[in-house]
């Protein structure tokens, strides 16, 4: 589609396409070595966790909030410290997932299925642990790709159209099987609710003004992170003070500073989590690349995926440290996978990719041959500065870590609930700078505390609140598209991408009856 | 002891914010402003706003906070705008014809067109008809051709957004050629792009900053200006070829109603050397904006006269709430 030689175009000077590559990273990373720039990758990485951290605080804000002070600079040196920023909030995320079952960001909302439990075990340290090495080893992944397989990944995003979107859609709703702990049809109606809310405001296509019941200020629809805090955050601040329930009264909850634990998951996670890796970092820089799905996405499909192929899907869920590690893997591959569209095409992949997209348009960069190219320079010198904030994550984020879990297992209750309260309130407010998001956050709480005594997990929702859009973005556009068609509804049904991603649906959905049907087979079998 | 101690340090600090809060009287501007941009970072608002930014601070002899107020397409920092106070420290990038198409298409958008009051209309980007480079159609008469041997409905035309440029230029360009072209809305011209370059669409109905930026991609087949821009020399305007369509995005930025004349003649002023900034009109055209001048009468004038063209499509259509 974009034409044979993508990659001869993007490396001009190339006949092997070699030669000039190893040129250019060599370049790179002369240019990253130098003293201002790995003070600014460590200043990045550590600002961009400590944003990721706080709820309320998405990975784009971090980057956006920091766009102006990159005026001043260099263009590499902006851009360098924009993407260790970037890399280090989608970390950051999982410590407030981890420690208090919030997401810190909506990429780490998988995080909080695995993480929390292990933290009210006495395992904080652990989850810290395998959320480190997983967003490392993840993110220095999706680098990789984004260096060395810039061209052809980006073709493939191009073939995603409207109908490819839906049916991702769609696969997105069969994770909802294996996020509900419990009961299915809670999880569907849950999803069910989640798209529901998904429509009040704008519609994407059309116009139409739905559900602002008469109120403008609605029109501006739920924001996910309004959402994820209440319904995953309130809850359990409510259940502390109602009932004395929760982390703090289970005597193990904490960090108990216990010898090698350091070593033991990191050399457990290498040593036999190679498969869960491998395929989470995958799952996470080809949903990179796709414009319009990030992390949000990722770590849930990757979290499904990991429990999919396990030996003891049961035990995920309960402080599982396989699922933290597929979660933080994916999310930080997403870093990477965006940028490749960005870079070659000038497509965001993901979100911060947005405003990363126009701080390159503002130092005159223009994203295609040019950047791999005459502006090669930059270009690797940032590439490879994201992988460096990739590893930079590890010390500061392990010694950071054990520090804000003994923190917050110390702190007393009395001063952890209103803390977080207003974190919360903070947070929820500072997305939009709109005080009806406060609102809106306080009465999903309520709803998500009720929902939980009645056995509805949170998890759904959120998915149906993330998917409902793109679903019906891509069905609406797709059925106008089809007006060439007998019916409109073919568009969906003929692209051979679309074949694929339907086959996937299937597989998700019908997956866990193959599992019933196995074991009625050998039970017939033994017999 | 220790009460009281920290009781007169929250009065003390509290007695701060509210004596910093109070605007002095002496002279405008006396402290720094607020610029709200109701679009996603990164998008042209956004843009413009940081190419403008420096220049602004010079010329207005004060800080300039930019902050973002996204949602509903515009319509809740425009709300936002109308309730604020009206005395010129809080002022809001607008849009044409969003804020005259949501107002009417919407019934009730939190705000009145004309609770916005113009200071400055400093850019507009006209549409632009754009297929990919290897697209069969070479020119105008290729595609409208096309779109009349075939059902109508075939042709898809993507764009950004509903109620939007993009989406009104297709609708005129249907009327004046006499042809049924599908427009199918994009969150943002960042997603209609990828639609285009993946082949999704036939066609996209886009600003004249994508026929800068996509040159070695897209083939522009004609530019809904009244003059060919010096940036793209080579694309026929719509009138050149026999359709009379001029229509485009403005962009500017405006004040609450019951902002004082002086204070918005101010504005205008500094927002007019501003643009005429030869740094400020280099970064605009490289982009592909085309720079307007317009203050505060003219805008007003432009508003009124696009409000009255745009009811009668819109009636035609019958897209207007009641």
């Amino acid at each position: 589609m974009a034409g044979p030689g993508l990659r001869a175009r993007l490396l001009p000077d190339a006949e092997d396409g070699g030669f000039p590559m190893l040129d250019y990273l060599w370049l790179g990373l002369q240019h990253l070595l130098t003293f201002q720039n790995l003070l600014l990758v460590f200043a990045g990485t550590v600002m961009g966790m400590i944003a990721g951290a706080l709820p309320g605080i998405t990975a784009t804000m971090a980057v956006a909030v920091l766009v102006p002070f990159t005026f001043t600079m260099s263009p590499v040196a902006g851009l360098v410290t924009l993407g260790a920023v970037y890399m280090g909030a989608i970390y950051g995320g999982s410590f407030s997932a981890i420690l208090i079952n919030t997401p810190g960001t909506p990429s780490s909302i998988g995080t909080c299925f695995d993480g929390y439990p292990m933290a009210c075990q006495g395992r904080a340290e652990e989850a810290i642990v395998a959320a480190t090495v997983g967003s490392c080893l993840g993110g220095l992944f999706g680098v990789v790709c984004l260096i060395f397989l810039s061209p052809p990944l980006a073709d493939i995003a191009l073939k995603f159209g409207p109908a490819e979107y839906f049916w991702v859609g769609v696969f997105g709703i069969t994770i909802i099987s294996s996020l509900s702990s419990g009961s299915v049809l809670k999880g569907l109606v849950g999803g069910c609710f989640g798209a529901l809310i998904s429509t009040i405001g704008i519609a994407p296509i059309g116009g139409d003004v739905r559900f602002t019941f008469g109120f403008p200020a609605m029109q501006g629809g739920v924001e996910l992170v309004v959402m994820l805090i209440g319904l995953f955050c309130i809850p359990e601040l409510l259940s502390l003070v109602v009932k004395g329930e929760g982390m703090k009264t289970r005597s193990e909850y904490g960090y108990t500073r216990t010898k090698g634990v350091l070593w033991k998951t990191t050399r457990h996670i290498v040593l036999h989590l190679q498969g869960n890796l491998w395929r989470s970092s995958i799952i996470g820089t080809i949903i990179g690349i796709l414009p319009g799905a990030g992390g949000n996405i990722a770590n849930l499909v990757a979290y499904n995926e990991a429990k999919r192929a396990s030996k003891t899907p049961e035990k995920f869920g309960t402080g599982f440290v396989d699922g933290v590690v597929a979660t933080e893997t994916s999310n930080n591959a997403v870093v990477g996978g965006g940028m490749i569209p960005l870079l070659t095409l000038g497509v965001p992949g993901a979100p911060p990719d947005a405003v990363i997209y126009g701080v390159l348009m503002l130092f005159g960069l223009q994203p295609g041959p040019e950047l791999f190219s005459t502006k090669a320079d930059i270009t690797y010198t940032f590439m490879l500065g994201v992988g460096l904030s990739a590893i930079v994550m590890v010390p500061v984020g392990i010694y950071g870590g054990r520090l804000l879990a003994r923190f917050v297992a110390k702190l007393s209750t009395a001063y952890l609930v209103p803390g977080i309260a207003i974190l919360t309130m903070v947070g929820s407010y500072a997305i939009r700078n709109n005080f009806l998001d406060v609102i809106l956050m306080l009465v999903f709480g309520f709803i998500g505390f009720g929902l939980r005594r009645l056995n509805f997990s949170a998890a759904p929702i959120v998915l149906g609140l993330i998917l409902g859009p793109l679903m019906e973005t891509g069905l609406v556009r797709a059925y106008l598209m089809g007006m060439a068609y007998p019916s409109p509804w073919f568009t969906l049904f003929v692209n051979p991408l679309s074949w694929i991603l339907i086959a996937l649906c299937a597989i998700s959905f019908l997956w866990p009856y193959f599992g019933s049907m196995k074991e009625r087979l050998q039970g017939s079998l033994k017999e | 002891m220790k009460k009281i101690a920290v009781g007169c340090v929250v009065l003390v600090a509290l007695l701060a914010v509210a004596w910093t809060g109070e605007s002095s009287a002496a002279g405008f501007p006396s402290k720094p402003l607020t610029y709200m941009i109701c679009f996603d970072p990164a998008g042209e608002s956004d843009i413009t706003a940081r190419i403008q930014e420096s220049a602004l601070k010079k010329y207005l002899g004060q800080n300039v906070v930019i902050t973002y107020k996204i949602g509903g397409g515009g319509s809740i920092c425009w709300s936002e705008l109308t309730q604020s106070k009206p005395d010129g420290y809080t002022i809001a990038g607008h849009n044409l014809p969003h804020i005259i198409l949501q107002p009417m298409e919407r019934g009730n958008a939190g705000y009145k067109t004309l609770d916005l009051k113009n200071i400055y209309m400093f850019e507009s980007t006209p549409n632009l008809l754009v297929v990919r480079n290897d697209s069969p159609f070479k020119t105008l008469k290729d595609f409208i051709e096309y779109a009349k041997k075939n059902p109508p409905g075939v042709v898809t035309v993507g764009g950004s957004g509903t109620s939007s440029a993009n989406d009104l230029g297709t609708t005129m360009l249907n009327k004046a050629a006499g042809i049924k072209l599908t427009y199918i809305p994009f969150g943002g011209t960042g997603s209609a792009v990828p639609a285009l370059l993946g082949g999704h669409v036939t066609a996209l109905m886009t600003y004249s900053t994508m026929g800068v930026q996509y040159r070695g991609k897209f083939r522009a087949l004609a530019i809904a200006s009244d003059k060919r821009m010096s940036v793209l020399k080579d694309v026929p305007t719509f009138r050149e070829l026999g359709y009379d369509i001029v229509e485009g995005a403005y962009r500017g930025v405006a004040a609450p109603a019951g902002t004082p004349d002086d204070v918005i003649k101010h504005l205008a002023g500094v927002f007019d050397k501003v643009m005429r900034d030869p740094e400020v009109q280099k970064k605009m055209d490289q982009q592909g904006f085309k720079t307007e001048y317009m203050g505060p009468e003219a805008s007003l004038a432009l508003v009124k006269k696009k409000t009255v063209e745009y009811e009668a499509i819109m009636k035609e259509l019958g897209r207007i709430k009641k």
